[in-house]
């Protein structure tokens, strides 16, 4: 019998690592978690992803798998015993990957860049924020089809590229003094938040919103200090 | 099952182009309908009204979008025939993972090596280069991507190759010269029917280029 070896490299705050973190919970896989030290790399880390050299890495025996959505996929084809992570039907699962594709690139690239924004600057990535939650409200509707979960009852893969976001959410929430998730505008979305968070899947690694608004401080000091980026 | 499938595209799109490649492998039919990208039909706003974008495949009247989203897709309904996947779950991954890397890495420092200038062209030729070196050390000495078939990964990056012929005269260079294992590559994907019929001629690209160039003031 193969010893079950399954590793995943990351670190707490990070939404990304996250994701397979929850994957191998849904699927009642243990693993041990190596936290990467915050600034600077593990020799592990540059050799299991040498191409990227980022986080998250799952280590499976000897295998390393690099990009988290790539990685939550591999969990779900690998561990067929536990909950289906993607639906079965091929439109369905085209659908997912869209919605996660678009959260990926539009939507928490206007989040990242709202973190640093000055001015009308902000307000612009600010109203590009708020027009994709209401997106995704629109969407939760169509997928969830007034069940739980975008995935139905149970937390699917589109729940996790979005749910895994909710920490920073509402880091954000605090840093700009606005509501983003509101009952008015996306009371769908507000409501689902709350299941995923409770979830006994993400419970043990969604970190408490007051640990990540630290973090955020310190990251931002980090920052401010690092040279200029190379453009 | 009776099969409708449409396709919106616009010709000298390297996303559409795998979408193509997708359904000519899979031996598909399929109707092509061209986009005037400066005047979208209302079948695309309707089809895509997130992104607004090209290629959407609509099948049996239901869209979906993002060209290698869309790859997956037809690959998971059409499974019989030619697979783009391996079975194996790691090796799987490991084709995603390129496939990741080339939608990452290819786009953008390409589209600088047309579109600009001076120091930032000089920047971007370096990525692409850097970029299609470490593709080819992935390739070793396999025909494909995807090991002695060709895959998902091939699909990916072969779309590229149409624009190759733009790229080096506007950047004055050499891909062959600098990756020869990829042109080598390239030449073997477009000996497939599937491909050679899917891109539009490299002077062709180039000419449209020149055009885009002009029209929108970018010279």
């Amino acid at each position: 019998m193969v010893k079950n070896d399954v590793k995943v490299l990351g670190a707490w705050p990070s939404p990304y690592v996250m994701r397979p973190r929850i994957a191998l919970n849904i699927k009642s896989v243990n693993y041990e978690f190596l936290e990467e030290t915050f600034g600077s790399k593990s020799e592990l880390l540059l050799q299991s992803n040498p191409v990227h050299k980022k986080i998250p890495v799952l280590i499976h025996g000897d295998k390393p798998i690099c990009e988290s959505m790539i990685i939550v996929e591999y969990i779900d084809e690998v561990w067929t015993s536990g909950p289906s992570i993607l639906p079965s039907d091929p439109y369905d699962r085209a659908i997912q990957r869209f919605w996660a594709a678009y959260v990926d690139e539009k939507w928490f690239a206007a989040m990242k860049g709202l973190r640093s924004a000055q001015g009308e600057e902000r307000k612009a990535f600010l109203d590009q924020v708020t027009e994709g939650l209401a997106l995704l409200e629109e969407a939760f509707g169509k997928c969830s089809k007034g069940k739980a979960f975008f995935g139905g009852d149970r937390i699917g893969l589109l729940d996790i590229a979005f749910g895994s976001f909710l920490g920073w959410l509402k880091v954000t929430e605090k840093l700009n003094g606005v509501k983003l998730l509101d009952e008015a505008k996306t009371p769908g979305l507000v409501k689902w938040a709350e299941r995923f968070c409770a979830d006994a899947a993400v419970k043990s690694v969604m970190p408490e919103t007051e640990k990540l608004l630290e973090f955020s401080k310190v990251l931002a000091a980090k920052m401010k200090g690092a040279p200029p980026p190379k453009n | 099952m009776a099969h409708e499938v449409v396709l919106l595209d616009f010709w000298p799109s390297m996303f559409g182009m795998r979408v193509r490649v997708a359904l000519a492998e899979k031996g598909i039919k399929y109707e092509y309908k061209e986009e005037d990208l400066r005047n979208k039909s209302p079948l695309l706003l309707k089809m895509n009204p997130i992104h607004k974008k090209i290629p959407v495949l609509i099948h049996n009247g239901k869209p979906i979008c993002e060209s290698l989203v869309i790859v997956q897709y037809i690959d998971e309904v059409w499974k019989d025939k030619n697979p783009f996947l391996p079975s194996d779950p790691y090796h799987k991954a490991r084709s995603r993972f390129w496939a990741d890397f080339i939608e990452q890495k290819v786009y953008d420092t390409a589209r600088k090596i047309w579109a600009t200038k001076g120091e930032e062209q000089e920047v971007a030729k370096k990525e692409f280069i850097e970029t299609f070196k470490i593709l080819e050390g992935e390739l070793g000495e396999k025909p494909f991507f995807g090991g002695e078939i060709f895959g998902f990964v091939d699909i990916a990056l072969i779309t590229f190759y149409s624009w190759f012929y733009t790229y080096e005269t506007f950047g004055n260079f050499s891909i062959e010269a600098e990756c020869p294992k990829i042109i080598a590559w390239a030449k073997r994907c477009m000996q497939k029917e599937s491909v050679a019929n899917s891109l539009p001629d490299q002077k062709k690209i180039y000419e449209f280029t020149v055009w885009m160039k002009k029209y929108f003031g970018m010279d």
